[in-house]
């Protein structure tokens, strides 16, 4: 190997952070935490060189590593990166890092354990999106899943061991399908062609017979549905969301549902075109349902992160209709779905966490009238909501509009249908921020010059007090102190890639331009 | 004239860079000196404005300069490049002169408010927005900030964020604007699906080749956009409500300018429109609707904001009446004329409740005409302006929408928006009554009311003057200057010759009518000959409806508002809760129970298992026996 071995780099970095705190268990807990910082810090820098270096405009794989592994059985380490991965990779360093100085203080028990699943989760995650070798893959697949259960369990709020029981069930039941998957497409290709593997890129060659493909192509279809999550298999992300840490939610929202996306566009649409086409039109209407239904039950959540999780139920829902729009427009629009509500999401539930941290409950009711307590994170709250909303020059929007246009496109009535959710996103997010940061606090009264204050001396009426009122003791909204440096050091690059992202998404599209077009090459629709 | 081409993106840069200096470093650093940076910056848009209006108007030669692509997704393109013609370089002039003259103004307005640099952030970033929209060259990038300046709307409606109502008003307005949003964004993809592109130019040569019903579809569905932002009937309701913002944010956004891009945008893609005459027939009803409904609710409001905001209601739907008639040249005079007598009435409001400590209710003023002259010679020429009176700007133009309707073929709307203009004129001269004349209702002992300092006086003149003599640039009708520099824009629509006996037939009865607005007005409210409660009693029902918005809100909220969220409540606590996570806990449950089930072999007592050891084998072996020999065959 004449090269460096970058990816394996990229990916194995957090390892060895986790090894190191694994051979050391009295390392402090300082110590932990650097060590973590480092781990992470060295991934993330190496993952922006991969960037850098990356030829956008070469088709196919990058930075291919190849070792063989059991050649009897075809089995090799291969890694690679195209456009569709190379933008994941970086988010999910990103994003790891800032989940771990996002942990710096709301972690105060089993630092090293914590920081030792995290780093393995990374890795894990990092693995899924370069391994070319659906063996390879799917070991990376299971090893997140452990790590992320743990993370949940251990160190999670009150009803946590349910919730990570039901992350662990659901996604393991998926991943088993998967793997019945796997072997059926291994033996398939084995049977017509003589030669066994498991590269990815070798088995897309191959071509399968229709009734195999439904089959198979349901068979991985299901284990990404669960991950991303589709409706109707998106009851676990609610509860692992709420129950989860702050950066186990960040980790969750940003990068694992992602992996249903890239599953479905690194394997079912290049492995199974014949029976993608024949899904689409059946996906393409749970997609929509998704859509509506989670803007619609965000709506009426008492609970901050519960809405969250459901508007990203909601957001997933254009990921999978631009997937299976099956067109250009709707593929970039999925792929910038998911890199903008890993940035936007990721920075929602940080700001969740920040409030968890000063008020120890999530309650919308127990907030309000945080702009004048915590200027700064108001600002940041108003940003982000506006970007999950779908606000132009913003990140959501780019992706949400070529998600739509590609639906409209295959089908109008798909598009008409997703558009509604521009009324029902700006009406849960604006309600929900008219409530934590606009307002009074609860139980605070009005002010002097307030109109309200005016009516009720006039009509003798008493003034209402702000906020519905929390029920029992919270702490007053009022005395939040407002964001320190480290929260504002995890929100502020967010907040930059997220203007960014919306005022120039050329960048990265143009990053994802090759690889989408060999994507639709297999549906004979270059260049649309 | 190519260098001002290549200068062009001057005019939204100097207020963009002003925002994001105020935003980031107004609060802890700028704080009350905010305005240093807005005002110039607006100031230099402006001025840089000025050339190429003049470049436009003299060679007839759009303008344009491409600044980068935008989204660059397979066949789909998105530039953005800023785009000056004769319609842009008016929309930039007024934009920026009014928005230079509010700037101003609120200087002396929001003294003191703790969030002074957070307005001063905002404004400009309104003002940069709404010179992208009307500098956009294509639908996609009209879009991004025509829905920019609804956030900007938002910011500033919600501007004193700690007032419930305010805070109320605010999302309101963003989620109502959203449903046109949600027209609006449909029709935009259906042009690029139906004509592969999105650039004006290019959609607008390629509207011949759709299908009559592809026209209509893509006209209406972007009119649903302008309905929502043009505060029409049945979206206008968002209007009244964001008067919760400071006033100088009514005079500039749901006055002057934001409130006037559903007509820009409309007027903009006149092709579209002229290709379907269902969708004219639809604009110019709609617009009859807007103009004799809002005109009714103004004359039953007493919150003085709210009247002029139902005025502006009223008046946007003279706009798309003369839209809908095919009088662009009209539509957008009367936007012109409007800009100036709308802001002049909403910064005199202003006048008004900064001298009387923000009262609002004119049931609790009166007199003020002896306290602030200035206040009130500007505010009566505003007012006079509104109602059509001559020679003031409104006469003109509003009476040219009135004769363009009646031409056109459509003699029941110039009847409704005569009948309109009767409340308007009523309506305007009430609040100068109640405001400036007869006895002093206000709290004398405290209050002290007063004209204010010249920051806020200078533009009040200022536009002033341009209510009473803008209207000449249109004149003679049909013939004026601004006709003239218009024609290009509009050139290829059918134009209606207009006798002169039809011009001067609709002045006269155009003027009777407001002057019956006024006699009526100065009736009940100066010689107090007539008594406006008795009129409201005996009108009952048509008062109580007019008195309640024509029950708009409570529709909304009956039948939308609530079912949607019972509608949720129902999704989240039955089908989510209920069914899909019950029947994934059932599985769950299942397995255990059969598990359980499976538990009780699990004794212990080694006696138990040797039995079932021992009853096994008999089993196999039996069943071996049976099966494997011949014994039994």
């Amino acid at each position: 190997m004449d090269q460096i071995p970058i990816l394996s780099l990229i990916t194995y970095a957090p390892l060895a952070g986790a090894l190191v705190l694994f051979l050391w268990p009295r390392a402090t807990e300082r110590a932990a935490r650097w060590i973590a910082l480092l781990g992470a810090g060295v991934s993330f820098v190496l993952s922006l060189a991969l960037l850098a270096a990356f030829d956008r405009s070469a088709t196919g794989m990058q930075f291919t590593e190849f070792i063989d592994w059991l050649p009897g059985l075809g089995i090799a380490y291969r890694l690679g990166v195209d456009g569709i991965s190379a933008p994941l990779v970086v988010l999910t360093t990103l994003l790891s890092l800032i989940s771990i100085i996002a942990s710096w203080d709301p972690i105060k028990r089993r630092v090293r354990e914590y920081y030792i699943s995290l780093l393995l989760l990374e890795t894990g995650m990092l693995g899924v999106f370069v391994s070319l070798d659906l063996f390879l893959f799917y070991i990376f697949w299971e090893v997140m899943l452990i790590p992320m259960a743990l993370i949940i369990g251990i160190w999670g709020s009150a009803n946590r061991v349910y919730a990570a029981v039901k992350f662990f069930l659901y996604t393991l039941a998926g991943s088993l399908l998967m793997l019945v998957g796997i072997v059926a497409v291994y033996q398939a290709y084995f049977e017509q062609t003589g030669v066994r593997t498991l590269n990815v890129l070798e088995l897309a060659q191959g071509t399968y017979g229709q009734a195999f493909q439904m089959w198979a192509f349901a068979a991985f279809f299901l284990a990404f549905a669960i991950k991303i999550p589709m409706w109707p298999f998106h009851t676990w992300l609610p509860d692992a969301h709420v129950e989860a840490p702050t950066a186990g939610s960040v980790i969750l929202a940003g990068i694992l549902l992602k992996m249903g996306g890239y599953g479905f566009l690194r394997f079912n649409l290049p492995l199974f075109p014949d029976a993608t086409r024949a899904w689409a039109p059946f996906i393409i209407v749970v997609s929509l349902i998704a859509i509506i239904y989670g803007a619609l039950v965000a709506l009426v959540q008492p609970d901050l992160k519960k809405l969250v999780a459901y508007s990203s139920v909601s957001h997933m829902g254009f990921v999978t209709l631009g997937i299976f729009a099956l067109n250009a427009q709707g593929l970039y629009g999925a792929m910038i779905v998911m890199i903008s509500h890993g940035l936007v999401t990721g920075a929602l539930f940080l700001l969740v966490g920040v409030l968890y941290e000063r008020a120890h409950t999530r309650e919308i009711s127990a907030f309000g009238g945080l702009h004048r307590s915590m200027p700064l994170a108001a600002a940041f709250w108003g940003l982000f909501a506006f970007a999950s909303l779908g606000l132009p020059g913003l990140s959501g929007f780019v992706g949400e509009f070529l998600a739509i246009l590609g639906g409209f496109r295959a089908y109008r009535w798909a598009g008409v249908i997703a558009m509604v959710v521009v009324i029902l996103a700006a009406w849960y997010m604006l309600w929900m921020l008219q409530r934590i940061v606009m307002m009074r606090a609860p139980g605070e009264p009005p002010d002097p010059d307030d109109p309200e204050l005016r009516l009720a001396n006039a009509y003798a009426v008493p003034p209402a007090a702000g906020g519905a009122g929390p029920h029992g003791h919270t702490v007053d909204p009022r005395t939040f102190p407002d964001l320190n440096w480290k929260e504002f050091a995890t929100l502020a690059p967010l907040a930059v890639l997220t203007v960014w992202l919306g005022v120039y998404p050329g960048y990265v599209m143009r990053i994802l331009q090759p690889a989408i077009e060999q994507v639709l090459s297999a549906f004979g629709r270059i260049g649309l | 004239m190519e260098w001002i081409a290549d200068w062009l993106f001057i005019i939204p840069l100097a207020p963009l860079v002003a925002a994001a200096v105020n935003f980031l470093l107004g609060r802890w650093w700028i704080r009350d000196r905010a305005h240093w940076i807005a005002v110039p910056a607006v100031g230099i848009s402006f001025l840089a404005s000025i050339p190429a209006f003049l470049a436009v108007a003299q060679h007839h030669e759009p303008l344009s300069q491409h600044l980068y692509t935008w989204i660059p997704a397979g066949d789909f393109q998105v530039p953005v490049t800023l785009y000056v013609d004769q319609l842009t370089a008016v929309m930039l002039l007024v934009v920026t002169g009014v928005g230079f003259l509010v700037h101003l103004y609120s200087i002396g307005y929001m003294h003191g408010d703790p969030g002074y640099h957070r307005f001063f952030a905002y404004l400009p970033l309104f003002v940069f927005s709404m010179l992208m929209l009307v500098l956009a060259s294509n639908f996609l990038v009209l879009f991004v900030f025509w829905e920019a300046v609804g956030l900007c709307s938002y910011l500033l409606i919600g501007f004193w964020f700690r007032r419930r109502s305010a805070a109320d008003a605010a999302k309101k307005a963003f989620i109502v604007n959203r449903v046109g949003d949600f027209g609006f964004g449909v029709g935009v993809m259906l042009i690029f699906v139906t004509l592969g592109t999105l650039n004006y130019a290019e959609v607008f040569e390629r509207v011949g080749t759709l299908s009559a019903g592809t026209v209509t579809a893509i006209a209406l569905l972007l009119f649903t956009g302008a309905v929502g932002k043009s505060a029409q009937v049945p979206l206008f309701v968002w209007l009244p409500d964001a008067m919760e913002g400071p006033t100088p944010v009514s005079a500039l956004i749901h006055a002057a300018t934001m409130v006037t891009a559903g007509i820009f945008m409309v007027a903009r893609a006149h092709p579209i429109f002229v290709a379907s005459p269902t969708a004219m027939l639809v604009v110019a009803i709609v617009g009859a609707l807007t103009a004799f409904i809002a005109a009714t609710i103004a004359v039953t409001q007493y919150d003085i904001k709210r009247v002029v905001a139902y005025s502006t209601v009223s008046q946007l739907g003279y706009m798309a009446i003369a839209l809908g008639t095919g009088a662009w040249i009209a539509a957008i005079f009367h936007l012109f004329t409007h800009a100036f007598f709308k802001a002049l009435l909403f910064l005199g409001s202003g006048s008004v409740m900064h001298g009387l400590h923000d009262e609002l209710d004119m049931r609790r003023m009166g007199g003020l005409k002896r306290y602030m002259p200035l206040t009130y010679w500007t505010f009566l020429i505003g007012a006079a302006a509104n109602a059509g009176i001559l020679p003031l700007a409104g006469f003109w133009s509003k009476d040219e929408i009135i004769v363009g309707a009646w031409v056109a073929g459509y003699p029941v709307i110039a009847l409704i928006a005569l009948a309109a203009a009767f409340f308007t004129s009523l309506y305007m001269f009430r609040a100068v009554f109640m405001t400036f004349h007869g006895e002093e209702r206000f709290d004398r002992e405290h209050l002290h009311p007063h004209d204010p300092s010249w920051t806020m006086s200078v533009p009040l003149v200022i536009l002033a003057v341009g209510a009473a003599v803008a209207g000449f640039v249109g004149v003679p009708p049909e013939q004026g200057w601004f006709h003239h520099l218009l024609e290009p824009v509009f050139e290829g629509t059918e134009h209606h010759e207009v006798s002169l006996a039809t011009t001067l037939t609709f002045g006269v009865v155009s003027t009777l009518v407001a002057l019956a607005g006024l006699y009526a007005a100065a009736a009940a409210y100066v010689f107090r000959s007539v008594s406006p409660a008795a009129v409201a009693e005996r009108l009952g029902p048509l008062y109580r409806l007019a008195h309640n918005k024509w029950y708009f809100d409570d529709i909304y909220q009956r039948f939308i508002v609530e079912p949607a969220r019972a509608s949720a409540v129902f999704l989240w606590r039955q089908i989510d809760v209920g069914v899909i996570d019950a029947a994934v806990n059932g599985v769950a449950s299942l397995v255990v129970w059969t598990s359980q089930l499976w538990r009780r072999a699990q004794t212990g007592l080694v006696a138990n298992y040797v039995l079932a050891i021992a009853l096994g084998t008999v089993i196999i072996v039996g069943a071996y026996l049976v099966a494997g020999s011949s014994l039994f065959r």
